[in-house]
C-alpha cells in the first residue's frame, strides 16, 4: 500500500544524489542536497503511516527545521564564495585538500 | 604527615614559581630552583631517616580516591626499593641543576671538519644552536620532572603509575626538544614515539589486568596474586615488560637512547640515563615479577638471553663509538644488561644487587655524562678524536673524568663493583653460564672506558685543547658529592643494601621464588649457628 | 701432613689496629692527592712518612705474633660487615700475611725513600707519591684481607695503581699505551678470578679464608676444586705476567724505575704466587690444578729467562728477568705445602734483589740522562762505584751464587720440584743456566767492558738518598735467604698458616747440603756466565744491535707474544666492533629508522586521497553509507 510512496522516496533520494555527485554549481548541489532531505521526510512520513504511530512525522518536522537552518548557512556561504572567486562551481574550491 | 604528597608537591610549585619569574631573569631562576631541589632533597633525607627497614612493607602510606567509578586511587608510598631510587633522584636533581648553569644557553653544534674527520685547528668554527625555549623554562621543567620522577617510585595504584610514567616523557621531550644538539628534533621525536608506544602496550595491559582481577581496584597491593591463569599472566606480562624493557632499554629496543642521550644537554642526559631509565628495570621487579609470578618463570631464559646479549653487544659498539656522549650511552645499554639479569636471576643476591646497580649506575654514569659535558662545553665538540692531552693541562677535570671512568668499569672499591659483584654472583648461583658470560663485560668494560680515557686525556696536549681551564668551583661542587658518594658506597654500601633487602626478599616470596642454597658444610655450620 | 692452624678471632693489641697499615698510606694518598699543589712542598715526605708508619705498624704486628704460640699465629678480626649475609671486611694477620706485609711496607718504604731523589726533576713528584702510597694501601689490603672480595678489591687496587704509575709520563702515548694494556690484560685474569670467586661461594657459601678450610674443600668434587684451582690460576696469571698473560709486563717498564721495581718487580707482580698460597686449600685438593700450575711456572721461567737474553733495554731485561723468576715461585707454590715456603722465600729475597737491581738500574739511567740501551752503557763501574757493587751483588744473588740469598731460595725449589716430577726439575735447572747467562750479560755491558757512551753523556754517582736504600737492599740480597732457608726457619714460621708438607715430600738433604742438582745447576749458570763474558765482557758490543739471528728476534720480539695476540685478539676484536657498529646502526636503528619512513611513506600516499574535491567526497560517502548498509544487511541476514 505504501511501497509506492517509498519507490518514490527511493527515486527521489537517488535523483538528488546523482545531482550531488555529477553537478559542479554549488546552487543545484544544494538543491540536489535539499531533493535528498525531502524524500527522506516522504519516506518517514511513509513509515509513519505504515506503523500507525507519529513518530516519522514528528521526524519530519525535525528535519524541516534543520534544513531551513542550513539552507540559511548555507547560502550564506555560497554567496561568500562566489563573491570571492566569481564563480560557484564546486569543484573550484578545492584549497582544502592533503 | 604526608611525605610523598610533599615531596611531590615542592618542586611542582617551585616550577610553577620559577616560570612565573619575569623574563631575563635567568639567574634567579637557576637559584631558585636550586634551592627548591635542594629542599626536596633535604625533605627526602628526613623522610628516609624515618624509613624503618624492618618494619611494614609499604610506608608512608596515603591512599585516597581519586575515579571512584573505575577505584583509581591517588595511592602512593614506598618500600626499601622505591626509597632508595627516589633518594637517587633527590640527589641527582641539584647536581644537574649546578651542572647545568649553561646548559639552556644552547648546545654548541659539532665543529666543522675536514675528510679525515679530525679537525687539527684551535679555532674551530663552532656555532651554537640556539635553544627553543628560555633558560628558566627549562629549569621549571626540570622541577616538574623530579616531581614526577618522585611519583612513578611512589605510586602503589598502577593506574597512577601508568599516568607518571607516560607524564615524565613530556618534560624530558622539551628539554631534548628545545635545548638539544643539531638533531634534537629527531631524537627527540625518536624518544617520545618509543616511550609512547610501550606505554600504549603498557595501558593495554593496565586494563586488561583491571578487567581480569575483577577486583575494581588498580591498587597494587590488592593485585598481587589476583591473576592465575597461566596464559593470561603471558599476555599480561608481554604488555608490561615490553614497556619496560624499551623505557631500559633493554636490547634489542636500545637505539633510541644513544640518539637521545647524545643530543640532549648534559644534566637531562643524566637524568634521562640515570633516573628515567631505572622506571623500567624498576617496573620489572616491581611489577613484572609480583603480578605475573608463573609468566615470570616462563619468560626468565628469553629475559637472560636479551640481557646478556645486551651486556656484550653494549659494550661492544661502545668501544667503536667516536662520539663520547653516544659512547657513554652504550655503555649505560651495557649496564643495563646487568640490572635486568639481576632482576630475572630471582636470588636474594641478584635482585638487591640489581636494585643496588640501579642507585650506583645512577651515579657513575651521572658522574660521567657531567663530565664528559664540562669537556664538551669547553671545546664544543663531542667527538673523541677533537681530544688529546687533556690530562696536561686540566689534571683535575681528567682526574674527575678517571674517577667516574673507572667507577663506569666496575673497579673495586667504587660503589657500582659492589652492585656488579653481588648481580654476577647472585646470577651464578642459579644460570652459571650467562653469568661467566655477562662476567666477560667485566673485560670490555676496561677496554671502551681506558680507550677513550687514553683517546681523550693522555698523549701529547693537542692544539686545540692547549686553552682549556681546569674545573671551577661550580663544576668541582658538582662532581665531588658525586665521587664522595661513589667511594663511600663503594666500601660501605651496608646502608643501601639495609634498606634494601628486606623488600626485596618480599618481592621475592610474592614471585614464589625460593633462594638457593649453596650445598656445603660451611653453610650448614653457620645455618645451625643462627 | 700438618693442615694449617684453625683462624681465631683476635682483639686488641697492635694486631687489633692492623688496619693502620692500610688506613695511613690511604690517608697519605689521599691527603696528596686533594691536597693539589699546596702540597707541593712536602708531600714526599708525607708519603715516606706514611709508608714507613705502615712498616712501623707491621713490624710490631710482627713481633706480637711471634709473641704467641705457633698454632695461635692466625689472628682475624672482623672490621664491618660489608655486604650483608655474604661477606664482612677482616684482617687476617698470619705468618704468610705478614711476611708480604713486612716486604711491601719495608721494601716499599726504601723505594719511597729512592724516589725523593729519582722524582726530584719531576714537577709531578708530589702525584708519584700519591700514587705508590695508594699502592701500598692496596697490596696491603690484598694481602691483609680475610676473605676473597678483600683480596678482589685490594687486587683491582694494586692494578689502578699500577696503571697510573705506568701511565705516570702520560704526555708520552707509548706509556698511556702501556698502563692501558696492563689494566686489560689484568682484567681478563680478574676474569678469571672473578669466575672462581663465584664458584667458591656458590659451593661452600663463605668467601672468608676462616671457613674455607682443608676439611671443607676436601668434601667438594674434585672437578669443582680443578675448576676453581684453574680459574684462580688464570687471575695469578694476569697479575704475575705469567703465560700466556705476560704480555703487559714488558711493556709496564715505561713507568718511571722505582715503580717497575716496587710494583713490576718486589711486590704486586708477586700478588699470584700469595693467591696460589693462600688457596691451598683448594689447590692440594686438586692435583691436575697444581700441575697446571707448575706446568705454567715452568713455561714461564724458561719464556723469561729467553726473552731476558736477548733485551738491550736494561729495564726490559730485568722485567724478563722478573718473569722467570716468578715462574720459579710458582712452580714452588704449586707443588704444595713442601714448596710453599721455598716459594714464598724466594718472593721475599727476590723482592730485594730485584729491587736492588732495579733501582740501581735507575740509578744508572739518572746517571746517563734517562738512557736506557745497554750498548749505550759500558765502563760504568768506574765513575759509579756504589751502584756496581751494590748491583753486582744484587746480579750474584740472582744468578745463585752460593751462600748469597738466591742460591737457597731458588735451590730449594729446584730441589723440591726435582724430588717431586724430574723433568719439571731439570727445566727449572735449564732456566738457571740462563739465568747466569743474560744476568752476566747485563752486568758486562753495563759496568765493564768499553764506553760507548752518548756524546753530552756525563755520569755520576746518584745521591745518598738513593745509594743508602741501594745499600740496605744488597745487604738483604747477600743474608736473607740463608737466615730464611737453614734450619727450614721459614718453613716453621709459615706452617701454621700454610701446613707442614709430608716427610716424604720433602727432598732428602744431600752431604754437605750440595745434591746433583745443586752441582747441575751450579755448573751451567757458571757456564751461562762464562758465555756472556766470552761475548759481552772481553768482546767488544757493538753500539748498534747486530741483525742477530732467527732465535735472538723470537726473543727480543718477546715470543711473538704481542703478535700473537694482536692476530689472535685485537684484529678480530677491531672486526667485531666494527660490525657490531654496523649492524647497530644499519640493522637494528635501521630496521627501526626503516619502519618510520615506511610507515611516513604510507601515509604520504594516503594524503593524496583528500583531493579537495567535495563531489568526490560525497561520493565516498556514498560508497561507505552502500558498504554500512550492505554489512548490516549482511549481518541481518546471517
Amino acid at each position: 500500500m505504501t511501497t509506492h510512496y517509498l519507490v518514490l522516496s527511493a527515486l527521489l533520494f537517488a535523483i538528488g544524489g546523482v545531482g550531488v555527485l555529477v553537478r559542479r554549481n554549488a546552487i543545484v548541489v544544494f538543491m540536489c542536497v535539499e531533493l535528498m532531505l525531502n524524500a527522506c521526510n516522504l519516506a518517514f512520513v511513509t513509515f509513519a503511516r505504515q506503523h500507525g504511530n507519529l513518530d516519522g512525522q514528528l521526524i519530519a518536522f525535525f528535519v524541516m527545521v534543520v534544513a531551513a537552518a542550513e539552507v540559511v548557512i548555507g547560502l550564506a556561504i555560497i554567496v561568500m564564495i562566489f563573491r570571492t572567486r566569481r564563480s560557484a562551481s564546486v569543484d573550484n574550491a578545492n584549497l582544502l585538500k592533503y | 604527615m604526608p611525605w610523598l604528597s610533599i615531596l611531590m608537591a615542592v618542586p611542582v610549585l617551585g616550577a610553577v614559581g620559577v616560570a612565573l619569574l619575569p623574563k631575563g631573569s635567568d639567574k634567579l631562576a637557576k637559584q631558585v630552583a636550586l634551592l627548591v631541589s635542594l629542599v626536596v632533597l633535604g625533605l627526602t633525607v628526613a623522610m628516609a631517616v624515618q624509613f624503618s627497614p624492618n618494619g611494614n612493607r609499604f610506608q608512608f602510606e596515603e591512599k585516597y580516591s581519586w575515579i571512584p567509578s573505575f577505584g583509581v586511587h591517588y595511592g602512593v608510598a614506598v618500600d626499601g626499593i622505591a626509597l632508595v631510587l627516589i633518594a637517587l633522584s633527590a640527589i641527582l636533581v641539584p647536581i644537574v641543576i649546578l651542572a647545568s648553569w649553561h646548559d639552556a644557553e644552547g648546545a654548541v653544534a659539532a665543529p666543522v671538519r675536514d675528510a679525515k674527520g679530525a679537525t687539527e685547528t684551535a679555532d674551530v668554527k663552532t656555532e651554537v644552536v640556539p635553544p627553543k625555549r628560555s633558560a628558566k623554562t627549562y629549569f621549571a621543567l626540570l622541577l616538574v620532572l623530579e616531581a614526577m620522577m618522585i611519583g612513578v617510585f611512589a605510586a602503589t595504584d598502577i593506574f597512577l603509575f601508568y599516568v607518571f610514567f607516560e607524564a615524565m616523557l613530556i618534560p624530558m621531550y622539551f628539554m631534548i626538544g628545545s635545548y638539544g644538539g643539531v638533531q634534537r628534533s629527531y631524537a627527540a621525536v625518536k624518544f617520545l614515539l618509543y616511550s609512547l608506544f610501550g606505554g600504549l602496550l603498557m595501558l593495554v595491559a593496565v586494563i586488561a589486568l583491571y578487567v581480569v582481577a575483577e577486583k575494581n581496584t588498580f591498587m597494587f597491593p590488592e593485585l598481587i596474586g589476583a591473576i592465575q591463569d597461566p596464559t593470561t599472566q603471558k599476555w599480561l606480562f608481554a604488555g608490561f615488560f615490553i614497556a619496560f624493557a624499551i623505557k631500559a632499554p633493554l636490547w634489542p629496543f636500545h637505539t633510541w637512547l644513544p640518539d637521545a642521550a647524545a643530543q640532549a644537554p648534559a644534566g637531562a642526559a643524566v637524568l634521562l640515563v640515570g633516573v628515567l631509565d631505572k622506571v623500567g628495570t624498576y617496573g620489572m621487579l616491581r611489577f613484572c615479577l609480583e603480578l605475573f609470578p608463573e609468566a615470570s618463570k616462563f619468560f626468565t631464559p628469553l629475559v637472560i638471553v636479551l640481557s646478556v646479549v645486551g651486556i656484550i653487544y653494549g659494550a661492544i659498539v661502545a668501544i667503536g663509538q667516536t662520539d663520547m656522549k653516544r659512547l657513554i650511552a652504550y655503555t649505560s645499554i651495557s649496564h643495563f644488561g646487568f640490572i635486568a639479569l639481576g632482576v630475572f636471576a630471582m636470588t636474594q643476591n641478584a635482585q638487591s644487587g640489581a636494585t643496588l646497580y640501579m642507585v650506583n649506575h645512577g651515579f657513575s654514569t651521572g658522574a660521567l655524562f657531567l663530565v664528559a659535558g664540562f669537556l664538551i662545553y669547553r671545546r664544543g665538540s663531542a667527538q673523541i678524536a677533537d681530544y688529546g692531552g687533556v690530562q696536561s693541562v686540566a689534571p683535575l677535570l681528567a682526574g674527575a673524568f678517571l674517577i667516574a671512568g673507572l667507577s663506569g668499569l666496575s673497579l673495586p672499591g667504587l660503589a657500582p663493583f659492589v652492585s656488579e659483584f653481588m648481580v654476577l654472583i647472585g646470577t651464578y648461583e642459579r644460570y652459571a653460564v650467562p653469568a661467566i658470560i655477562g662476567a666477560t663485560g667485566v673485560i670490555l668494560a676496561a677496554i671502551y672506558i681506558l680507550w677513550m680515557y687514553k683517546r681523550t686525556m693522555n698523549g701529547p696536549t693537542a692544539e686545540s685543547v692547549k686553552g682549556f681551564t681546569d674545573l671551577n668551583g661550580r663544576e668541582k661542587w658538582v662532581v665531588a658529592p658525586l665521587i664522595a658518594l661513589i667511594v663511600a658506597f663503594g666500601f660501605y654500601p651496608k646502608p643501601l643494601l639495609d634498606v634494601i633487602n628486606p623488600a626485596v626478599d618480599k618481592t621475592l616470596t610474592n614471585a614464589q621464588v625460593t633462594d638457593k642454597q649453596p650445598v656445603s658444610t660451611v653453610a650448614e655450620k653457620k645455618g645451625a649457628g643462627q | 701432613m700438618q693442615s694449617p692452624a684453625e683462624i681465631v678471632q683476635h682483639s686488641g693489641g697492635v694486631i687489633g689496629v692492623s688496619w693502620l697499615m692500610i688506613a695511613l698510606p690511604l690517608l697519605g694518598a689521599a691527603i696528596l692527592l686533594l691536597g693539589g699543589r699546596r702540597t707541593n712542598k712536602w708531600g714526599h715526605f708525607l708519603g715516606v712518612a706514611m709508608s714507613l708508619g705502615a712498616f712501623v705498624v707491621a713490624v710490631l704486628s710482627f713481633v706480637e705474633l711471634l709473641g704467641l704460640n705457633p698454632e695461635d699465629r692466625r689472628r682475624a678480626f672482623e672490621l664491618f660487615e660489608f655486604i650483608p649475609g655474604m661477606v664482612n671486611m677482616g684482617m687476617l694477620i698470619d705468618p704468610l700475611s705478614i711476611s708480604f706485609a713486612l716486604l711491601i711496607t719495608g721494601v716499599g718504604s726504601l723505594i719511597h725513600i729512592y724516589s725523593i731523589g729519582y722524582m726530584s726533576h719531576d714537577r709531578d713528584r708530589r702525584r708519584f707519591f700519591a700514587y705508590l702510597n695508594l699502592f701500598v694501601a692496596a697490596m696491603l689490603l690484598l694481602v691483609l684481607s680475610d676473605n676473597y672480595v678483600g683480596l678482589f678489591i685490594g687486587w683491582e687496587g694494586v692494578g689502578l695503581a699500577s696503571y697510573l704509575l705506568i701511565g705516570f709520563w702520560q704526555h708520552k702515548p707509548s706509556a698511556a699505551t702501556a698502563a692501558q694494556k696492563a689494566f686489560i690484560v689484568n682484567r681478563v685474569g680478574d676474569f678469571g678470578l672473578l669466575i672462581g670467586i663465584f664458584t667458591i661461594w656458590t659451593t661452600f657459601g663463605s668467601l672468608a679464608f676462616a671457613d674455607l678450610t682443608h676439611q671443607v674443600t676436601g668434601q667438594a668434587s674434585e672437578g669443582t676444586l680443578t675448576a676453581i684451582g684453574l680459574l684462580l690460576l688464570l687471575g695469578a696469571c694476569g697479575k704475575s705476567a705469567q703465560l700466556p698473560l705476560q704480555s703487559w709486563l714488558l711493556d709496564a717498564m715505561e713507568g718511571p724505575t722505582p715503580v717497575s721495581a716496587l710494583i713490576h718487580a718486589a711486590t704486586m707482580v708477586t700478588a699470584g704466587v700469595y693467591l696460589v698460597v693462600r688457596s691451598g686449600a683448594f689447590f692440594e685438593a686438586a692435583p691436575t690444578a697444581q700441575l697446571v700450575v707448575t706446568i705454567v711456572g715452568v713455561a714461564t721461567l724458561l719464556a723469561g729467562a729467553i726473552i731476558g737474553c736477548a733485551k738491550d733495554d736494561i729495564k726490559k731485561g730485568l722485567a724478563g728477568s722478573t718473569m722467570s723468576q716468578i715462574g720459579y715461585m710458582m712452580l714452588g707454590a704449586g707443588l704444595g705445602p713442601a714448596g710453599y715456603a721455598f716459594a714464598i722465600g724466594h718472593l721475599i729475597t727476590h723482592g730485594f734483589f730485584k729491587a736492588n737491581m732495579f733501582l740501581g738500574a735507575g740509578s744508572v739511567m739518572h746517571a746517563m740522562n734517562d738512557e736506557v740501551d745497554m750498548r749505550r752503557y759500558g765502563a760504568l763501574f768506574s765513575v759509579m762505584k756504589v751502584t756496581a757493587v751494590t748491583f753486582i751483588i744484587g746480579y750474584l744473588a740472582i744468578i745463585g751464587f752460593p751462600l748469597l740469598s738466591g742460591y737457597y731460595t731458588k735451590e730449594g725449589i729446584i730441589e723440591t720440584a726435582m724430588h717431586h716430577n724430574e723433568i719439571l726439575g731439570w727445566l727449572a735447572v735449564l732456566g738457571a743456566g740462563l739465568t747466569g747467562f743474560y744476568m752476566s750479560r747485563m752486568v758486562f755491558m753495563t759496568f765493564f767492558g768499553k764506553k760507548r757512551w752518548a756524546e753530552d753523556a756525563h755520569p755520576h754517582e746518584s745521591p745518598a738518598v738513593m745509594t743508602v736504600p741501594l745499600i740496605i737492599l744488597s745487604i738483604g740480597s747477600i743474608g736473607l735467604g740463608a737466615y730464611l732457608v737453614l734450619g727450614n726457619r721459614f718453613l716453621t714460621f709459615l706452617s701454621p698458616a700454610v701446613g707442614l708438607p709430608q716427610p716424604a715430600d720433602m727432598p732428602e738433604p744431600h752431604v754437605f747440603g750440595v745434591g746433583p742438582a745443586a752441582l747441575a745447576t751450579l755448573a751451567l749458570v757458571a757456564a751461562g756466565a762464562a758465555f756472556a763474558w766470552f761475548r759481552y765482557g772481553a768482546a767488544e758490543v757493538p753500539a748498534v744491535a747486530p741483525r742477530g739471528s732467527f732465535l735472538t728476534t723470537f726473543a727480543r720480539r718477546d715470543l711473538y707474544g704481542d703478535a700473537l695476540n694482536e692476530a689472535l685478539l685485537m684484529r678480530p676484536g677491531q672486526w667485531l666492533t666494527r660490525i657490531a657498529v654496523f649492524f647497530d646502526s644499519r640493522g637494528v636503528d635501521g630496521l627501526v629508522n626503516g619502519l618510520a619512513a615506511g610507515i611516513g611513506g604510507t601515509s604520504g600516499r594516503l594524503r593524496r586521497v583528500q583531493t579537495g574535491y567535495v563531489r568526490s567526497y560525497a561520493l565516498s560517502i556514498l560508497f561507505g553509507a552502500a558498504a554500512v548498509v550492505g554489512a548490516l544487511l549482511y549481518v541481518g541476514n546471517m
